[in-house]
């Protein structure tokens, strides 16, 4: 079971504002969820790999060779806030 | 031609006709566009499948494969200058400076884009009823989902509004909404279809698919997506060119049914309709045997994890800061961040990026991130040993048949178990296809087979040689 | 304290016993900016001071839908860098993702190696290195304070230009004991990957930059103390008087019975302060997991060969064969090859086709003496005025005393300031050393009367009075005679 005060932490780390009525039913699902995740905890998996990815080892990789950037009117078309030439954000140093 | 004969063409027949010069791509076109664009307007009446139908039909009709066939395509996919949303309210309006190399592709091909789809936000959903843009409506059923994510473009095809559409599959996306509204839906091999331009929800997950009326269309589709991409570091060259299926027997075919996921939990009537399904496979000369996938039970648990985590982290991006929404008059940067992505985000993906990030979390990632990719591992495994035996795995894409809207959203648990028998091959990265079955209390039941990696073209010509068998007519959704 | 700022304090204080004794346990993280043509997951070319945001790109801004695409000669690089400190090479490369939020980070994570990092283990001389991996830098984040408000609170701008260029974080294990050795490694380490070509090095223009790790234990015991992180020190100059700063700190606190605090701090080189730089937000929590955009990259013989191929002779390897081959000194050859820029010029200038040919140890002194003294150091003399075969040319003609040493220096001052042909200088300014040997003669007869008070005090053994005479010959003679042979006229003439 998941407490509000892990619901908070969790909601900070991920940036997401939970409001008082919704903390409790946010706790309640997550912890069904959980429950019924837990069942993996039944398996040994002790010698088990990890798969992060089901693809095989590929070398995929980029040459080193200029592609061409976005005009900067393209590229802060679509921002909320712009101010010279730059995207206006609330300062992380307040 | 009459825009009735228009309607009735499959796409491949549709390509075929303008090529033969006996159908214009302007008629085509024009025929389809119109019916998308009265569904937009029906509003509340209409099944509500789009977010964008073009305004203007195409001007290049320059000769290629795919020639003026309209495209639906589901918003996830970034189309350059047209509204790409992702069904979320955190990126309305947002306008993509480049396009999708899955569409791009496509239209290469000579498709056109014709309309964006609905879709549950972020591809987070199997109802469709987790859009900002609304509920969309199951043509077989009004007062139903058409399952989701892909729910807009599945309800589409289903009503002939759009002679195919391109959808996403991560954890079945694809796959439940076309058995949901009775149409062909193929989820390739993980890493067959680039996924650069398409929104990320579970980059090691999601794959691109069609969802189509057959499964020609399905192949033709499917043939001119496939490739590496430079742009999508995971792509794959796929090994042979894409084949359209012509078999009609299965010979020699082993069919193998995974006791885990046709057993309990599927709704009775599914499994009706499952068993007659095999009845006419063996018919056609497929040999039926039991095979076990004995890790699919924790398939979902596994899923629930790792899809999470995965998206957690992906949509992170969605700050504020370079596009989409923000929150208006933010005290500082961590009102800013906190309230934009609150207001922006829907529900349940709020639920999902909690759920990622808790299971990411200092002390609980060996427990939870951890394991969930060890019961990736063992998956993998299990289908590895069960395709020794048998050519393909056979399944109900789902367990129960279009269920009402508002019916599973108030327990996300009975909604995520919509995709129990569609995640498992989701984590193995290998093809699956669903095709419709039949019906069940008058609403269309999904038929899977899945099959190893890069099997796309042997699992298409089977899937169309039972196709055939099942004669399954979805004539009248498209009235 | 080289540089004699007044406040700096000596962190060395142990070593002469005037404190309690601490030794110092400082480990370096470096951040080198590795120079590709484009960025580390996308096609854009790096930056250099273009106008913000004109170098970004769907991958490098994090717009839906965009993927990563590691930069081979990015690997390329961070492999060389690994054969240069002797570290052991990963067999497949992985990159993490490093979640958190800032607005300089346009995905809201950074793509970044973590347990697996492409370098572990090595040395470059006396440090060990722990590892070294490679990631994408930041964006830039310009504070515009009160005047960008954006709803009653300070604002700042996000410039994305910089986001995404590939760095190799360099970590060191804690094997430093006082600021001067960090200075002078890291100042090593520069030249070695100067010389390696993987980066251009420069501290001023960000693209190297360090963070330091400090404790201090009881000088004798092993057992480490609680360590302070020093934040981006951008200068080498900032470096040793951050670290001293900050040594000298905990000595105080240690000294006076108190505590050290885990904190990070910004040391201001303006008023010699340290702030701590504590977050009033959670504590980090990364949530590292390996990037699903990313497949694992496998490290080939093929790609470790390339990279064993493209190794240029480094720093130490250049100190002894300059020792060996040339015959220099042991200070001279390492002053060379340390700083690879001087090492350059120097081999340039050997190579230059002059008649006739420098001595290389001369050569290597009026280099590392008479040039860098007129171009300070740090500069690199490829860019002056001054081309390497006109200091050859210069100095074959001092080495055949066809121009004396003081003339000579005075064709190098021409030369740095308009640069030009050493013996067209010569020619003009009429520098040539005097060689009749009677002209002399007369000259060092003529300086020897006029200075007779200085003549008499040489005869009477003397020998430092001769100076007022030889100043004599040399002004009469611009400069121009030998030194060797006027001082020996003089005492051939006073009989002495
Ligand atoms: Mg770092
Ligand atoms: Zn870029």
């Amino acid at each position: 079971m998941i407490g509000r005060d892990e619901v908070l932490h969790v909601a900070l780390l991920a940036r997401l504002a939970v409001g008082e009525e919704e903390l409790e039913p946010m706790a309640r699902e997550l912890s069904a969820v959980l429950d019924h995740i837990a069942k993996m905890g039944e398996l040994d998996l002790s010698d088990v790999p990890p798969t992060s990815h089901v693809v095989e080892l590929t070398g995929a990789l980029r040459p080193d060779e200029p592609r061409p950037s976005l005009p900067r009117e393209t590229v802060l078309a679509q921002a909320p806030a712009v101010s010279d030439g730059g995207f206006l954000v609330p300062s992380p140093q307040a | 031609m009459s825009a009735t004969d228009v309607l009735a063409l499959s796409a491949r027949a549709a390509a075929d006709a303008i090529e033969a010069g006996s159908l214009a791509p302007r008629e085509l076109f024009d025929a389809y566009r119109e019916r998308a664009a009265a569904d937009v307007s029906a509003g509340e009446d209409g099944l509500n499948c789009f977010t964008w139908v073009a305004p203007e039909p195409p001007t290049d009709d320059a000769p290629a494969p795919l020639a003026g066939v309209p495209l639906a395509v589901k918003d996830l996919f970034c189309t350059a200058g047209i509204p790409s949303q992702a069904g979320s309210r955190i990126l309305a309006g947002y306008l993509p400076p480049y396009t999708a190399s899955a569409v791009s592709r496509l239209t290469e091909a000579g498709a056109t884009l014709m309309a964006k789809t609905n879709q549950d936000e972020f591809a987070m959903g199997s109802s469709n009823e987790n859009s900002a843009f609304g509920a969309v409506r199951n043509p077989w059923d009004r007062e139903r989902v058409p399952g989701g994510s892909s729910g807009g473009s599945a309800a589409a095809v289903a009503a002939g509004l759009a002679p195919w559409a391109l959808g996403t599959d991560t954890g079945g996306s694809v796959r439940q909404p076309a058995a949901l509204c009775g149409i062909v839906g193929l989820k390739p091999t993980y890493g067959a279809v680039s996924r650069y331009g398409m929104i990320a929800f579970a980059s090691s997950l999601d794959q691109a698919g069609p969802l189509t009326r057959d499964v020609a269309d399905a192949a033709l589709m499917l043939r001119h997506m496939v490739g590496r991409d430079p742009c999508d570091a995971t792509s794959l060259e796929f090994p042979e060119a894409i084949e359209l299926p012509s078999a009609e027997r299965l010979d020699g075919i082993r069919l193998g049914v995974p006791q885990e996921l046709t057993g309990e939990g599927i709704e009775a009537g599914v499994l009706d309709s499952f068993g007659a399904t095999l009845a006419l496979a063996q018919e056609l000369g497929a040999e039926i045997q039991p095979v076990h996938l004995p890790h699919a039970p924790h398939a979902l648990s596994a899923y629930y994890v790792l899809a999470p985590a995965e998206c957690s982290s992906n949509l992170a991006r969605y700050d504020g800061v370079r596009y989409g929404y923000r929150a208006p008059d933010p005290k500082d940067l961590l009102d800013m961040y906190t309230r934009t992505r609150h207001d922006g985000f829907g529900a349940e993906v709020k639920r999902r990026i909690m759920l990622g990030t808790y299971a990411l979390s200092a002390g609980y990632y060996d427990a939870y991130y951890g394991r969930a990719q060890r019961v990736r591992t063992k998956i993998a495994e299990d289908f590895r040993t069960a395709f020794a035996a048998v050519d393909f795995i056979v399944t109900p894409t789902a367990p129960t048949v279009a269920f009402r809207l508002g019916e599973k959203t108030a327990e996300p648990l009975a909604m995520y178990l919509n995709d129990y028998c569609t995640v498992p091959m989701s984590l193995a990265g290998i093809p699956a296809i669903s095709i419709p079955g039949g019906l069940s209390e008058g609403l269309p039941v999904g038929f899977q087979m899945a099959g190893p990696a890069f099997s796309e073209n042997r699992l298409l010509d089977a899937a169309h040689a039972l196709e055939g068998a099942i004669g399954f007519d979805g004539a009248a959704t498209r009235a | 304290m080289r540089d004699g700022e007044p406040q700096d304090l000596d962190a060395g204080a142990a070593a002469d016993g005037r404190a309690e004794a601490f030794e110092a346990v400082i480990g370096l993280e470096i951040h080198v900016q590795l120079a590709t043509a484009t960025k580390m997951f996308c096609g854009c070319e790096l930056s250099f001071g273009e106008p913000p945001n004109t170098r970004t790109c769907a991958v490098c801004l994090g717009l839906p839908g965009s993927l990563p695409v590691a930069n081979a000669r990015a690997i390329h690089f961070g492999l060389m860098i690994g054969l240069a400190l002797g570290s052991e090479l990963a067999p497949r490369s992985i990159f993490h993702r490093k979640n958190y939020f800032y607005p300089d980070q346009a995905k809201n994570y950074q793509i970044s190696q973590y347990d697996e990092p492409l370098c572990r283990g090595g040395s470059l001389e006396e440090i060990r290195i722990h590892r070294v991996h490679l990631e994408e830098d930041a964006a830039k984040l310009i504070h515009v304070g009160s005047s960008g408000r954006i709803h009653g609170s300070d604002a700042s701008i996000v410039d994305f230009n910089r986001g995404g260029t590939p760095l190799a974080e360099i970590v060191t294990e804690p094997d430093i004991r006082t600021p001067e050795q960090a200075g002078e490694w890291l100042k090593l380490l520069r030249s070695t990957l100067r010389r390696l070509g993987v980066s251009d090095v420069n501290m001023e223009e960000g693209s190297l930059r360090c963070d330091a790790n400090i404790s201090l234990r009881r000088a004798g015991t092993e057992e480490l103390g609680v360590k302070t992180e020093l934040k981006n020190m951008n200068s080498f100059r900032f470096i040793e008087r951050g670290i001293r700063a900050e040594v000298e700190r905990q000595r105080k606190i240690l000294s006076e019975g108190g505590e050290v605090t885990q904190e990070t701090l910004h040391f201001d080189p303006a008023s010699g302060a340290l702030t701590s730089l504590r977050s009033k937000e959670e504590a980090h929590d990364y949530r590292y997991f390996p990037d699903p955009d990313l497949l694992p990259v496998a490290i080939d013989r093929e790609m470790i060969d390339l990279a064993r191929e493209a190794m240029p002779e480094l720093p130490a390897e250049r100190a002894a064969r300059l020792q060996r081959e040339l015959e220099l000194s042991p200070e001279s050859a390492q002053r060379l090859a340390f700083a690879s820029e001087l090492g350059d010029y120097f081999e340039a200038a050997l190579d230059a086709a002059v008649d006739p040919p420098p001595p290389a140890q001369m050569l290597a002194n009026w280099l590392t003496g008479d040039l860098v003294a007129r171009l300070g150091d740090g500069e690199d003399p490829q860019a002056s005025r001054v081309r390497p075969a006109a200091l050859a040319e210069l100095v074959g003609l001092v080495a055949a005393r066809r121009v004396s040493v003081g003339a000579g220096r005075q064709v190098l001052d021409s030369l740095v300031a308009e640069g030009g042909e050493p013996q067209a200088i010569v020619d003009a300014e009429g520098l040539a050393a005097m060689d009749g040997a009677e002209e002399l003669a007369v000259i060092v007869a003529d300086a020897v009367r006029a200075n007779a008070d200085a003549a008499e005090r040489v005869r009477e053994g003397n020998s430092k009075a001769i100076g007022p005479i030889v100043g004599h010959v040399m002004r009469e003679t611009k400069g121009r005679a030998d030194g060797t042979e006027v001082s020996r006229l003089i005492h051939e003439q006073l009989g002495v």
